[in-house]
């Protein structure tokens, strides 16, 4: 078990790499490829009609007339043992794991990071919640009454909670509940829940319940699916066979088998949205992760967008490591090792 | 009292008999989209406290529907349940669910034939057979566990205090089957149903778990059904044997008559099918010819008459009339339209020899 943990672990970091190299190689390495000088790519850094000086400024801050290998190198060797940036007669020290500093506002990019963060962990971990008892509870109850009146509604609120795109289904939301009958404030009012956890609460339970029903609705359909299946295994009918009632034959029996697969691909999801749910915030202007990576993106703002997608990565391989980690309690067949 | 018995004569009476267990007229029906499915269609037999009732027949012929449905385990929106079954003086057909389930791993239990599909395989083999306990007894979960640890001993599993913590996947074919056995007799059932418990097991595990059974029952003075398709694993447990043919019982007699003078030309193809190594290699099988009928167009007359190498020498009487379920001789019922002096003449003169 321990030794799982390690070899995981290892393995994590080996992939964080890997993703931070190829991210790097997109801006860094691409543009020399493409035939782009040096002085080209550092004019890109430093704004609008740059001066020679700003422009040779730059690509010795950036260090862009070393080799590629180089400019990664002392990349991660700033997220290792931090680094020391010369701005003028001050030198600003940025501690491990440095990140470095945005080009477009010259903030430490971590900061920014964990800044926004909270936003979109509230937002994820609150739909979370929602999409779970919600896919769930619907899934079982359908499979239970399949080829009911239940069963088919539901299905077809699945089929279509997976088809509409979350700007719809958000858009809508807010014009119903926020801008017509005035339940919700509007897009925008997220507030931290440390300032104000009312605001917080209310801001966010709109864009839970739309992110919800994206997510309820395949969770619901993976759960009929399971439970159907599980319902028909051997065990159920020993279940029943003991005289155990049929809510426990259900929960106890059924249901803790169906939920494996869905547990998967719940890590999968959560990982993703952890990193940033675009769509949503973006819709209902909530300053998380999601947000940060669009306009960073859109502004070229590298270390930023180097920034964000290594949290995502982060998320995404820690939960899943995680859920690899539930599947030994959930499963004692699977053995870690 | 003969101990088991085809309950003809109160049939339909709706009275309480004085058997342990006495299923009447039993009709198991299943309608689908391609027809009414009639897995068993009209089943009545007796069984008394103490004695082993063998259910032979092919995949296919109604055994294990009729178990499951004597334990009340038949999805009453697929399936259509009717007749009688008497459980020590309680009618279960038309109990209701709630009544049937506290029944249910108390006064009769069952034990499945692969053991491994018929275990949760998220939870301990002790946890499961705690569970089995509890649900009928109000007992702590200490007790319970003392019990289990104590079950699977008596079952014959080393170390049960240690092995009461593992998980079936941790037990052999032979380990797991006794584990199942433990459980279902955790609560000292009268009525304990095996649905061909050894099937999925070796051959060398298959005898220990028979005997196993067999012991248990005479330590609980149990009521047994051995529903199999081997007739070896029938002449070791049984006191009767019901054969079972679409659906329907063919011949009910004692193991004795039902190997030494059976009267039904399927139970005679059984016992030719059984293999003899005591004979030249061609002679030492001889299979019934074609396959069970499908249940939603059963034969006519005579479910067996495709099948059945004699029907030619009754007229047309094999594929018109259904034969009836008539005692021949006093504990010994068959249903075939051949008359006994021709039955008797067959069996010793043409098939005897050759089994």
């Amino acid at each position: 078990m321990f030794a799982y943990i390690i070899r995981r672990l290892i393995g994590a970091v080996l992939m964080l790499l890997l993703v931070s190299l190829v991210t790097f190689g997109i801006f860094f390495w691409l543009p020399k490829l493409a035939g782009q000088t040096t002085d080209q790519i550092a004019a890109s850094y430093v704004g609008k009609a740059p001066t020679a000086e700003a422009i040779q400024d730059t690509k010795e801050r950036l260090g862009l007339d070393k080799p590629v290998v180089v400019q990664y190198g002392s990349y991660l060797k700033a997220i290792v043992v931090g680094k020391d940036y010369k701005a003028g007669p001050v030198t600003d020290h940025c501690p491990a794991p440095c990140l470095g500093y945005s080009f477009r506002s010259s903030q430490p990019v971590l900061e920014t990071l964990l800044d926004r963060a909270p936003a979109t962990a509230s937002l994820a971990l609150g739909a979370a919640v929602f999409w779970l008892i919600g896919g769930i509870v619907t899934g079982v109850v359908s499979a239970l009454r399949r080829g009911s009146l239940w069963d088919r509604a539901a299905m077809i609120i699945a089929l279509s909670g997976v088809s509409l795109p979350i700007y719809f289904t958000g858009l809508v939301s807010l014009a119903l509940f926020s801008y017509t009958l005035k339940i919700f404030p509007g897009g925008g009012s997220y507030k931290p829940i440390t300032e104000d956890p009312v605001m917080w609460f209310q801001s966010l339970v709109l864009p839970w319940v739309t992110l919800a029903f994206l997510y309820a609705a395949m969770y619901a359909r993976l759960t009929r699916a399971g439970m159907l299946e599980t319902m028909n295994e051997d065990y159920i009918r020993t279940a029943r066979a003991k005289g155990l009632s049929e809510t426990t034959v259900v929960t106890k029996h059924a249901l803790r088998a169906s939920l494996t697969p869905i547990l998967t691909i719940f890590g999968l999801d959560l990982g993703l949205l952890l990193g940033g749910a675009v769509l949503t915030e973006s819709t209902f202007g909530i300053p998380g992760l999601g947000q940060l990576a669009i306009s960073s993106i859109n502004s070229g703002d590298l270390p930023m967008v180097l920034g964000v997608t290594l949290i995502t990565s982060v998320s995404i391989v820690g939960i899943n490591l995680i859920v690899d980690l539930l599947y030994a309690i959930v499963d004692p067949r699977v053995r870690l090792g | 009292m003969t101990g088991t018995a085809p309950a003809a004569d109160t049939a339909g009476t709706g009275e309480a008999p004085t058997s342990f267990l006495e299923v009447r007229d039993l009709k198991i029906h299943f309608p689908t989209d391609d027809g009414l499915v009639k897995s068993v269609d009209g089943l009545s037999f007796q069984l008394e406290r103490g004695r082993t009732l063998g259910i032979v027949g092919e995949s296919g012929s109604g055994k294990s529907v009729t178990s499951l449905g004597i334990l009340g385990l038949h999805n009453k929106r697929n399936a259509n349940v009717s007749g009688e079954i008497w459980l020590n003086g309680k009618e279960l057909v038309n109990a209701s669910q709630t009544e049937v389930r506290r029944l249910r791993g108390r006064d009769m239990a069952m034990i499945f034939q692969d053991p491994l599909s018929a275990m949760h395989p998220f939870y301990t083999v002790g946890a499961q057979i705690i569970e089995a306990y509890r649900v009928h007894n109000d007992v702590s979960k200490q007790v319970a566990r003392k019990h289990a640890i104590d079950m699977l001993g008596r079952v014959g599993i080393p170390k049960p205090d240690k092995r009461v913590d593992d998980y079936p996947h941790q037990f052999s074919g032979g380990m797991r089957q006794r584990a199942m056995i433990a459980m279902a007799l955790s609560c000292d059932p009268e009525l304990l149903i095996a649905d061909e418990p050894t099937t999925a097991l070796d051959v060398t595990v298959q005898a220990q778990i028979l005997d196993l059974i067999r012991d248990l029952q005479q330590e609980f003075n149990s009521a047994v059904i051995m529903i199999t398709h081997d007739l070896g694993v029938v002449a070791e447990l049984s006191d009767d044997i019901l054969v079972m043919y679409a659906g329907r019982c063919v011949e009910y007699a004692s193991v004795g008559d039902a190997f030494h003078q059976p009267l039904h030309p399927y139970t005679w193809g059984l016992l030719g099918s059984m293999p003899r190594l005591d004979r030249e290699r061609s002679e030492r099988l001889m299979p019934i010819k074609g396959s069970p009928p499908s249940l939603i167009n059963v034969p006519s007359g005579c479910a067996f008459h495709p099948r059945c190498p004699y029907k030619d020498l009754n007229g047309e009487k094999c594929w018109t009339e259904r034969p009836e379920l008539v005692e021949a001789e006093p504990g010994h019922k068959a249903a075939c339209h051949l008359p006994q002096d021709k039955k008797r003449k067959i069996w010793t003169d043409e098939i005897r020899p050759k089994l």
